[in-house]
């Protein structure tokens, strides 16, 4: 059809006009990265010429300071993804399907504290984390200024999200599956572990990744409950970065950028099958 | 093994779903449960099962209360109208899921998901995935998962609900045989009355709740306790109209507008002594027949009408038909060659007439 036609090439238009700028952001991410200058897309060397392409802004990946902030922000994105995981595929199940006093409650509870910003806790959260910090052998991991405190900060403030998105996931699968699995002879664990969590895996798939994302680009927690390089993320040693050399060797600090991206487009060609999944799979067989 | 119902009930906040119903289901019978969506024979269902807590009555195996037994200790197998099968195994995944629970050893798990299979027909279908199969297959997956265990109670939750007619068929009469051949106890719920009747031993009919009549298939046709009963079994339904019986000269007459109608004299006698003013007649539309040289005018018997409505239904014709305002179906030969808008007499059948009384709806034949 004529109109479809039309619709469809105006549609074509407006989603290529719209990633043009971010398009023109990566590229330029690119190029600044490999020069000493740039001028809008193009690099410049000494002269004003174009040219001065390079590898120097690399350099740092030679350095200690930087892998020690790669693995920090692994772990946090790591632990959180697993404590998130765990909780809200748990949780999720359990509110979807067992009535339990408070359940109500619960439910409008989380999500009424989701719309809270994290700043407006900061205070209170440094407050609970300097009494964490003060148990006994644990305290040194999980209290201020630890890669583990930070984390669980984390991993608080991601789970109404978690929560919610996995029990909807939940309610989509019938109880027929689960009645039989019960019949069978399968006990509560056994049939969240053997029959429904299979069924929720391209949930669990987009819940790793938004909670990995979460806590691989984390700034404002990090920044706020931990001080100095030892215990600093990604982030937080790109901001030092920025505020430690003056002038500011923009270059170099778009190279550290890059390469905080780097895992993070791995961990998305991994699961982005799964996470395609998420509208064709469902109630297969059912 | 016996399975007795003794006044179980559940309601959720208020709302009924099962209403004090008991019954009692011998060793080695089918018994369906037969009723209209939302009718509770599926949360009845549930409650033998275990899925549901009873809130209040007992549900006994053998004699012994079973109302807190989880539903893996009851051994029970279910197969369900979804097929409920795990889509994430294969069939023999699925087959051997109840097995690999209890732990039974590879080999033997192996030898009875194997005997079972074939028993169903699908032996060599093991290795497929649950999506690749067609609904047929699936449901005998279902019912080859749930006949591995060699369970004492089959639950069945409208099984062939989700195939097509003919393949019904084919599986309502293996699943009969498979019962019978294995001395099965059997529940089976359906809202199909051909189903039920042609597989049940017995059939509980139940409606909003209650369960409305326990019998045998023959019973429920030709000994209706209820309207409803008389109402649902039976395809196409029953006619009703109010009528008065009269006695004049020793004869029971049917008597409302138009409609008089010389009844037989046991059953007439019968109602005529229990009923309170005005009764509802019932007739099935099979017991009326267009006059013709096969069905002569009967004296008392037979009354004019109007066609409104003809329905081929393939070996006859589902006539609707209006007898002063009063509208009836009537089955006919298709060879009749009814049209719409003839005006036709028709011959009554009584001796299988049935009467109700309006405000309780019982019989006042058989209850």
């Amino acid at each position: 059809m004529a109109t479809g036609k039309v619709g469809r090439r105006f549609s074509y238009a407006f989603l290529i006009l719209s990633i043009v700028p971010i398009l023109i952001g990566y590229t330029w991410l690119v190029i600044a990265t490999l020069s000493t200058r740039t001028q809008g897309l193009l690099p410049i060397n000494a002269e004003g010429g174009i040219g001065g392409l390079t590898l120097s802004n690399w350099k740092f990946v030679f350095e200690g300071d930087i892998w020690n902030a790669m693995l920090n922000s692994l772990l946090i994105a790591v632990a959180m993804v697993i404590g998130v995981g765990i909780a809200s595929t748990s949780g999720g199940y359990a509110l979807s399907r067992f009535k339990f006093p408070g359940r109500k409650a619960f439910l409008t509870g989380t999500l009424v504290l989701h719309a809270f910003k994290a700043e407006m806790l900061l205070i209170a959260i440094f407050f609970v984390l300097r009494w964490l910090g003060a148990i006994p052998v644990i305290g040194d991991y999980i209290g201020f200024n630890s890669v583990g405190g930070v984390a669980l900060v984390m991993v608080a403030l991601e789970l109404p999200l978690g929560i919610w998105l996995m029990k909807g996931f939940f309610d989509n699968l019938s109880w027929d599956m689960e009645r039989a699995a019960l019949i069978d002879g399968a006990g509560r664990f056994r049939v969240w572990w053997q029959i429904m969590l299979p069924q929720v895996r391209p949930g669990i798939a987009a819940l790793a990744l938004f909670t990995f994302i979460a806590g691989w680009n984390a700034y404002l927690v990090p920044f706020t409950f931990t001080i100095g390089a030892k215990v600093a993320n990604m982030p937080v040693f790109l901001n030092q970065l920025i505020s430690d050399t003056a002038p500011v060797n923009w270059n170099l600090v778009a190279a550290v950028g890059m390469f905080q991206m780097i895992p993070l487009i791995i961990f998305f060609i991994f699961t982005q099958e799964l996470l395609l999944n998420i509208y064709a799979g469902g109630s297969k067989g059912t | 093994m016996r399975v007795e119902l003794d006044n179980l009930s559940k309601s959720w906040d208020g709302v009924v779903g099962a209403d004090r119903i008991t019954l009692d289901i011998q060793d080695g019978d089918l018994v369906a449960f037969l009723g209209p969506s939302g009718c509770g024979k599926t949360t009845t269902l549930l409650m033998v099962a275990g899925i549901y807590k009873p809130t209040g009555g007992t549900i006994k195996f053998d004699g012994q209360v079973v109302n807190e037994v989880a539903p893996k200790d009851r051994g029970i197998g279910m197969v369900f109208q979804s097929y409920a099968l795990y889509p994430h195994m294969t069939v023999y995944g699925n087959i051997s899921y109840p097995l690999r629970i209890q732990k039974v050893s590879k080999s033997e798990i192996r030898e009875r998901v194997q005997k079972v299979a074939d028993m169903m027909g699908i032996g060599d279908l093991l290795d497929r995935k649950i999506a690749q199969l067609s609904g047929g297959q699936q449901q005998r997956v279902s019912l080859g998962r749930a006949l591995v265990k060699e369970p004492q109670l089959l639950l069945f939750d409208e099984p062939l609900s989700n195939l097509d007619a003919r393949l019904r068929l084919t599986m309502r009469g293996e699943i009969k045989r498979l019962q019978e051949g294995m001395g099965i106890t059997s529940i089976y719920v359906t809202h199909d009355q051909v189903e039920a009747m042609t597989m049940a031993d017995k059939i509980a009919v139940m409606s909003d709740g209650v369960l409305q009549a326990y019998d045998v298939p023959e019973d429920l046709y030709d000994h209706p306790k209820t309207l409803f009963v008389a109402g649902f079994v039976g395809n196409p339904p029953m006619n009703f109209f109010d009528v008065e019986i009269m006695a004049t000269n020793g004869d029971f007459r049917a008597k409302s507008g138009a409609i008089d109608l010389v009844l037989p004299y046991d059953r007439a006698k019968k109602a005529a002594e229990r009923a309170k003013g005005k009764v509802v007649m019932g007739v099935r539309p099979e017991d009326i027949y267009l006059v013709d040289d096969s069905a002569p005018p009967a004296p008392g018997r037979t009354l004019s009408a109007d066609i409104e409505a003809v329905e081929p239904l393939g070996r006859e014709d589902l006539l609707g038909v209006t007898i002063d305002h009063v509208q009836m179906r009537v089955l006919v030969d298709k060879t009749k060659g009814a049209r719409v808008g003839d005006a036709v007499d028709l011959v009554f059948d009584l001796s299988k007439v049935q009467f109700f009384d309006p405000e309780t709806e019982q019989s006042l034949l058989w209850a």
